[in-house]
């Protein structure tokens, strides 16, 4: 059975390495400064206990004050699993540290939330729209699209 | 000399047709050249039938059966819907190559039939050099393969001629060894003295230069396993991707037309022509050819493709130095066997291709072929 | 005295016979040697995922069946499952069995389309694809027994299944679950020890196990590469851990590896059949839910072994009658990463064999 961890654990062991890094956390998820995302996440990647080597999913969600990506990390050797989410605020041109130097399995998840949502990742090697034509304007998954 | 002409040549034999049968050169030369193309066209859509229904009824489902009894017009039926398609010709292709490409494809496959006896003597030309003729002829037809790739002005058929050309040019030696073991036994090139001289067929006699005969033709006119000239899943119909109405009806006659020519050829030089005990002739000839091109149906529906650089490693490694050591056999069995224990030399041969055959494949494997880049 | 020649662009798709769909490969091409090459999809967008924000609960699931139109059960389940997941339903145990066997059938029916295709790649003229689909029709009849439909079949709802099987249900399975290992063990005769099969993709396309953990990789694409990881097995969801079974791992994790592992995945599948069908007890098939199902204010993730990988839904709900947020985690997408690796130095020819082992549908990967 694959363990979910519990966000309050990993928040606090998080705090000790990066402190200020925790924005909020609860039972099923943390939510980290989009600031810290590359160093948590290179914690979280290498750390013997933890060792999330697959990265399952990166969702985005549009709360309309802010955007908010959820990380669903795995870890094949554990077996266990930890959503991590991170916010950006402000609707024109968000932007958010991209993870692609650490799991490669963000590479078309990230352009296709940058298609579709319009958050921005820096640090992609590749940031161009991947399932929209060229020439499309506009996001369509954000909810003042339509 | 010849080890099988012994004379007993007195089955089955009708008297020899004299080179101006019905009444001179020139109504001998109209009587034939009818008789090939009629010859042709009709045992083309026999083959189409054939392949189709075959093919459909080893994959578990009907082939055509609609278009007449047993779908036997369907061939008519295709040949009508290709006559009236709209022949498109692209914007970019060079127009001249590109006109004259089928009608270069598709005459050598006609011209082979001028020297394949029907009957003893019945034939448009008894040359002497028979075989040597079509297998010169028989290379031409990838000119025009080459000139349709180039003319297309489309990437995929430039890389389906490329192959083509490969590959022709590979398999055209081990062809050209296996032949030559039938020309010594023969003791002639004429290909109505080889048929005349096999009392004993020489598939007995030559099974190794038969199987390498066998693989290299399907090779040359590019049946599978051997059709990644025309791959339909990689390179989408290859070289005749741009063509359509007549021009490819042409390119499709010609792959059957070469497919017929390839097996009267092999029923000309292993299996005994039109020789046979009880039926005409012309119908022994029939048959032969049948069966062989039923074989070839068969191996195409049952094995997947081979790569084009496994395909000329399969020429050049495995298939050449089996063709060479056959040669050398066959000259030293031709030179110094009795010539009264003909019967003999048939398991001794048998025995000798299955133990090369076994030990070729042990050292010779396919596969690899990641390039470094 | 080598000949210099120049890389061309060639486009592979998105019209072509082999590419699974509506896929592009835009390959720069030196003689027939792929230098480089760039995977460009989206032709079959037709955002789901929005679509999903303006439709009941209920009503997206026969917008799921869409997304790997070749298993959509497993899709149904995989949504259904999120829903229930996130709104805490409970489902009555014969819906459980039932959904299993489904959802094992569904996945027969996935790999015997893949491993077809597959061979129809290696360029056998249909033949084994023909075969294959002489077996997809029994699976197909049986499941438009069920449903009433050949494909697209809408047939599992958030609570359990639409409705229960009809009477000839399971003796037709019966004697399906006895004949498909003859047919099995006919293919694998036919196929496994083939030399050609063998020199076209053994040693092809390897995917080496870091890199398909790094990708994220699922299904039998990271177990060809030596990763024991089925969600299964690793994360039971339903009730798979009451059934024994299996995983194949392969160990090179080339195109041959990737073939391997789904013949013995359909072997596998019909010893969960057996066993479902052996212990499934009588009951209802749907616990009560309303039509206009308002969920608590949450997520949820919830995913399965789908034939062709791990497929996950993360759902988001304010408490209103549609979700928020339906995001689809599609296993496609994701085995795709690596696809430009793969195929740089082998030939056109090869790229075709890649490609078709991978085993994609365009319908998740571009949802």
């Amino acid at each position: 059975m694959t363990v979910a961890l519990s966000g309050k654990e990993i928040a606090s062991k998080l705090e000790q390495q990066f402190p200020g890094s925790i924005v909020e956390s609860n039972e099923n998820s943390l939510v980290v400064k989009s600031e810290s995302l590359p160093e948590l996440a290179s914690l979280l990647k290498t750390a013997p206990d933890l060792d999330f080597d697959y990265l399952t999913a990166i969702t985005a969600v549009d709360y309309y004050d802010y955007f908010e990506a959820v990380y669903q990390l795995t870890s094949i050797k554990h077996n266990h699993s930890l959503v991590v989410k991170t916010r950006c605020y402000g609707r024109d041109n968000p932007t958010l540290p991209s993870v692609v130097s650490l799991w490669r399995g963000a590479d078309f998840q990230e352009r296709e939330i940058y298609d579709l949502m319009g958050i921005r990742f820096d640090g992609h090697p590749n940031m161009k729209p991947i399932i929209l034509w060229e020439g499309f304007q506009g996001h369509p998954l954000r909810k003042d699209y339509l | 000399m010849a080890i099988a002409n012994l004379g007993l040549n007195t089955l089955g034999r009708l008297e020899t047709l004299p080179p101006d049968w019905p009444g001179g050169f020139w109504w001998h030369w109209l009587f034939f050249t009818v008789v090939i193309i009629a010859f042709v066209l009709l045992l083309v859509m026999g083959f189409i039938w054939i392949e189709r229904r075959g093919m459909g009824r080893m994959q578990a489902r009907l082939g055509p059966n609609r278009a007449g009894p047993f779908g036997l017009l369907q061939p008519v039926a295709d040949a009508i819907k290709v006559l009236i398609k709209e022949d498109i010709v692209p914007t970019n292709a060079d127009k001249i190559v590109y006109w004259l490409a089928p009608v270069i494809a598709f005459a050598p496959a006609l011209m082979i039939f001028a020297v394949v006896p029907f009957q003893d003597g019945a034939l448009l030309a008894d040359l002497n050099i028979g075989i040597l003729y079509v297998v010169a002829i028989s290379s031409v037809s990838t000119v025009g393969v080459f000139m349709a790739g180039w003319g297309s002005s489309n990437k995929y058929s430039l890389l389906g001629a490329m192959r083509n050309v490969a590959s022709v040019v590979s398999y055209e030696i081990p062809v050209l060894l296996s032949i030559v073991g039938v020309v010594l036994i023969a003791g002639s090139l004429s290909l109505n003295q080889i048929v005349l001289a096999q009392d004993i067929p020489f598939i007995l006699l030559q099974p190794l230069g038969f199987l390498i005969f066998f693989v290299g033709g399907c090779a040359e006119i590019h049946r599978s396993p051997f059709d990644l000239v025309e791959a339909d899943s990689e390179i989408v119909a290859g070289f005749h991707i741009e063509y359509s109405g007549m021009k490819f009806a042409w390119f499709y006659l010609a792959e059957y037309a070469e497919a017929l020519a390839i097996s009267a050829i092999i029923t000309t030089l292993f299996l005994g022509g039109w020789r046979g005990p009880l039926l005409p002739p012309f119908l022994w000839f029939l048959i032969k050819v049948f069966a062989v091109f039923f074989v070839m149906v068969w191996t195409r529906t049952t094995l997947p493709r081979v790569r084009i650089d496994q395909l000329m490693a399969l020429a050049w490694k495995f298939l050449l130095p089996l063709a060479l050591i056959n040669l050398i056999i066959t000259g030293i069995q031709v030179l110094t066997w009795p010539v009264a224990l003909p019967w003999v030399m048939i398991p001794v041969n048998f025995a000798i291709m299955a133990i090369l055959v076994l030990l070729w494949s042990k050292l010779f494997k396919l596969g690899g072929g990641r390039v470094e880049v | 005295m080598a000949l210099k020649t120049e890389p061309f662009v060639l486009n592979i798709g998105p019209v072509h016979p082999s590419t699974h769909g509506v896929f592009r490969m835009r390959a720069i091409l030196d003689g027939e040697v792929i230098v480089d090459m760039e995977p460009i999809f989206g032709y079959l967008h037709r955002g789901i995922e929005k679509l999903a924000e303006e439709r009941t609960y209920t009503g997206v699931i026969p917008l799921t069946d869409r997304l790997d139109y070749l298993a959509a059960m497993s899709n149904n389940l995989a949504y259904v499952l999120a829903v229930e997941k996130l709104a805490g339903i409970p489902v009555p145990e014969r819906a459980e069995y039932l959904r299993v066997i489904m959802a094992e059938l569904q996945r027969i029916a996935s790999h015997l389309i893949a491993v077809g295709a597959f061979l129809n790649d290696c360029g056998a003229f249909f033949t084994p694809f023909l075969y294959m689909f002489r077996e997809r029709e029994k699976i197909v009849d049986l499941f438009e027994m069920v449903s009433g439909q050949r494909l697209l079949y809408n047939y599992m709802r958030v609570g359990g299944l639409s409705h229960d099987i009809p009477s000839e249900f399971l003796p037709a399975l019966d004697k399906f679950v006895r004949q498909m290992p003859g047919f099995i063990d006919e293919y694998d005769q036919l196929l496994a020890k083939n030399e050609i099969l063998l020199a076209r993709s053994k040693g092809v396309g390897i995917l080496p196990r870091e890199l398909a953990i790094n990708i994220s990789a699922s299904g039998p694409v990271l177990r060809a590469s030596g990763v024991k990881w089925d969600i299964r097995k690793v994360d039971p969801y339903s009730i798979y851990d009451r059934f024994e079974f299996e995983i194949p791992t392969g160990s090179v994790g080339d195109a041959y590896d990737r073939y391997w592992v789904k013949v013995q995945e359909m072997r596998q599948s019909l010893r969960i059949i057996k066993q479902a069908m052996g212990q499934l007890p009588p009951g209802e098939v749907k616990s009560q839910v309303s039509h206009l199902l308002h969920p608590p204010v949450g997520e949820a993730y919830g995913h399965i072994e789908a034939p062709k990988g791990e497929l996950g839904f993360y759902l988001v709900s304010d408490n209103s009658i549609a979700p928020y947020r339906c995001h689809i985690r599609a296993p496609s997408l994701m085995n795709l990463t690596a696809l430009r690796e793969m195929m740089i130095g082998w030939k056109i020819a090869d790229a075709i064999i890649i490609f078709g082992s991978i085993d994609i549908t365009m319908g998740e990967v571009d949802r």
